[in-house]
């Protein structure tokens, strides 16, 4: 999956969790959480998300280093097999 | 013969609407299964059943409003013999039918289809329905899913915040009656979250992604066992202070368009945390999809709010009436705080306790903090 198909992804999972919210125009070094809202609830549904999307287990210690949309994109590309 | 009526689930509701009718005349149904749907400030809820029998009589027709309390079904009990039809008790029966405060707009539209607009926030009464008579059918809503079908370009905007403008009522409503009723007392007390943050973390190593704990599992356990202590807070006001022998918490689940639902967990202090993670993540989905079912709404016997991890300091909140106490937590924060005279950098939480000063006093407030901040530094024992 290359990072244009993962991003797709992430919009649509954004949308799904935070339905007002237009993910498309998030920039990309911003905090997802804080502009989109997301309490630690729907977070957890996006880590849960990207475990069964595309089979990265996110370890909690790694939360810190998923924070922007730049950040989760890099993060699955990096952890992809 | 049973009578089955619109039921309060909440002390802000006063009327209810039938969606739809989940069984029939003749059809047997026993404890907990769920036999309408109605509309409330709160949503679309699922109405459970508290007693087995056969389903004598449907009294009120779908898209009916009518006030709490009303009769909407007679159930027989197993052991009775079903009343003839020209019986005695007809002419009580006629008396109580449903009398409908609000006659609703007649909207015609299936119940699946309904649902189905529910759920996709889409404003039904603006559609042109292609079923039989005009009604709006399955095929009409997946229509207006694909962009296909005949709707005005605001309507979503539009549901949405009716459905708002109804959860914002509900609150005022129930708010105002508690700044106008109940003499508020509040108490707070800072506490180390170090050992549960650190036993949620450890524990979490051990679950899959989908089971991990949050930090309100526990404190909602927390809460649950002190309760247990001090059950002077898990009670109502009602003429004087009545205790609740079960213990179900209720939990303040805030709605992305404004507004807050409160469904409870029953049983936490019988439910591990992990048991309550479970169901909290059910009820927070279901609460956000505006899904819920009538004993999640109507039984709470306290009330907890966390702002989460990321909230501010400190939140003093309102009590929900008929109860007597909540507690509210604020942010998770990292605090300087000293211990056997050193001085470390610990998370810390506000814990914050309003209540019910014709219910308790500050000594019992004082009390139950005291226990839960214990309780908090042994998590493994919760």
């Amino acid at each position: 999956m290359n990072q244009i198909e993962i991003r797709k992804h992430l919009f649509r999972l954004l949308r799904s969790i935070a339905p007002e919210t237009e993910p498309e125009e998030l920039r990309p070094d911003q905090n997802i959480r804080e502009a989109l809202n997301i309490d630690s609830f729907d977070y957890l549904v996006l880590v849960t998300d990207i475990e069964e999307t595309f089979g990265i287990e996110t370890p909690e210690d790694d939360y810190g280093k998923i924070g922007t949309l730049e950040e989760i994109e890099n993060y699955i590309q990096q952890k992809l097999p | 013969m049973i009578e089955f009526s619109m039921p309060s689930l909440g002390a802000d509701m006063e009327a209810g609407t039938l969606t739809a009718w989940r069984v029939k005349p003749g059809e047997f149904v026993k404890k907990g299964d769920i036999i309408a749907d109605v509309e409330t400030q709160k949503g679309i809820i699922e109405i459970e059943v508290f007693d087995e029998g056969t389903i004598e009589k449907l009294l009120i027709k779908e898209d009916e409003k009518v006030p709490v309390g009303t009769i909407m079904a007679l159930i027989s009990a197993d052991h009775e013999v079903p009343a003839p039809p020209k019986s005695k008790q007809l002419p009580e029966e006629k008396s109580k039918e449903a009398s409908p405060v609000v006659e609703p707009a007649r909207i015609r539209i299936s119940p699946l289809a309904r649902r189905m607009a529910e759920q996709n926030n889409i404003d039904f009464s603006i559609i042109e329905g292609t079923g039989e008579r005009g009604f709006i059918v399955k095929e009409d809503i997946e229509k207006v899913i694909s962009g296909k079908g005949k709707r005005m370009p605001k309507a979503t905007v539009d549901k949405v915040s009716t459905a708002t403008e109804g959860i914002r009522s509900a609150i005022a409503s129930a708010m105002s009656r508690s700044n106008r009723e109940i003499p508020h007392y509040y108490l707070s007390e800072k506490i180390d979250m170090s050992n549960a943050l650190n036993w949620l973390l450890d524990t979490n190593k051990q679950l899959p992604v989908k089971q991990r704990l949050l930090p309100a599992a526990i404190l909602i356990k927390a809460v649950a066992n002190s309760l247990v202590i001090v059950p002077e807070l898990n009670a109502i006001w009602d003429n004087g202070l009545q205790m609740k022998r079960d213990i179900h918490p209720g939990f303040v689940v805030s709605l992305r368009n404004g507004g807050v639902v409160i469904p409870s967990v029953h049983h936490a202090d019988k439910k591990s945390p992990q048991e309550i993670m479970k169901v909290l993540a059910d009820v927070i989905s279901r609460a956000r999809s505006m899904r819920l079912k009538s004993s999640e709404l109507s039984d709470s016997t306290v009330t907890i709010t966390s702002l989460g991890e990321r909230g501010v300091e400190i939140v003093q909140g309102v009590i929900y009436p008929p109860q007597v106490a909540l507690i509210g937590f604020g942010g998770i924060r990292e605090e300087p705080i000293v211990e056997n005279k050193m001085l470390g950098i610990r998370p810390v939480i506000t814990a914050t306790l309003a209540a019910d000063h014709r219910a308790t006093d500050g000594h019992v407030g004082d009390r139950f903090l005291k226990i839960l901040k214990e309780n908090l530094q042994k998590p493994e024992q919760l």
